[in-house]
């Protein structure tokens, strides 16, 4: 994927506001001639679990919705989702890839220890579903206003 | 291209597009969501293992809408279809 700093830090920002719990949202944006996820905005959403919200999230068709007609706005896609690991390594767990959707998603996950953002990573799952991969990050300069 | 009287128009996730000629929209003749998803995946035969699973079922998180109705609240995929719906395929998502 490639991303802006400040797009970045808004990721680390919700899995804070949102620690103990998991944080969780859509990432927009445009997909390059090569494949690559290019984020240009976020959608910050609401985990839809009832119960459990410091080891799981959800986020429902309706959210994904929403997400992709606000995207659509400002003339982007849904490209990916983000959500957190409340004092857990920035990694997928097992719960992830068993309900992962599609691959192609750019999947970010950072980690947070008492509430402080740590590690950042993005992932993509294997075209056979059987494992997530590691996405490099690489960093633009933000676009002038 | 003129529309016939069975003609749908299919809305394509971002990340399945590459496998539909980088497609966002697709129109297919069908009659009801499961004809016109079914019609989709024989032309564009990659997106199979996206949506269906091994026993051939839509996967947990696939969603199908019509219009602004999720079918899982209808009549599922045998949800009737009329000229010019718009069936979109939306996933939910879910993790730890």
């Amino acid at each position: 994927m490639e991303t802006t700093e400040p797009i970045l830090d808004a990721i680390r920002q919700h899995g804070t506001d949102a620690y103990p719990e998991e944080g969780c949202g859509f990432l927009l944006g445009t997909v390059t001639d090569d494949g690559d996820n290019r984020v240009a905005a976020l959608h910050r959403a609401t985990n839809r679990r009832t119960e459990n919200r410091e080891r799981r999230y959800e986020l429902t068709a309706d959210d994904y919705r929403e997400a992709d007609a606000a995207a659509k706005e400002q003339g982007l896609d849904v490209v990916g989702v983000y959500h957190s690991h409340p004092n857990h390594p920035a990694r997928p767990s097992e719960t992830d890839v068993e309900e992962a959707t599609f691959p192609g998603y750019t999947y970010v996950i950072v980690s947070v220890h008492d509430g402080t953002p740590e590690a950042l990573t993005a992932w993509t799952l294997a075209p056979d579903r059987s494992e997530f991969r590691r996405e490099a990050i690489s960093r633009r300069a933000p676009e002038a206003p | 291209m003129p529309a016939t009287d069975t003609t749908v128009t299919l809305r394509i996730p971002t990340p399945l597009r590459s496998a539909a000629d980088g497609q966002s929209t697709v129109e297919v003749e069908a009659d009801t969501v499961d004809t016109a998803l079914r019609a989709l995946v024989d032309r564009y035969p990659d997106l199979a293992d996206n949506l269906y699973d091994e026993d051939d079922e839509l996967r947990q998180f696939v969603n199908i809408y019509v219009g602004d109705d999720d079918v899982r609240f209808g009549e599922g995929v045998e949800t009737p279809l009329e000229a010019g719906d718009e069936v979109s395929i939306v996933p939910s998502i879910a993790g730890g």
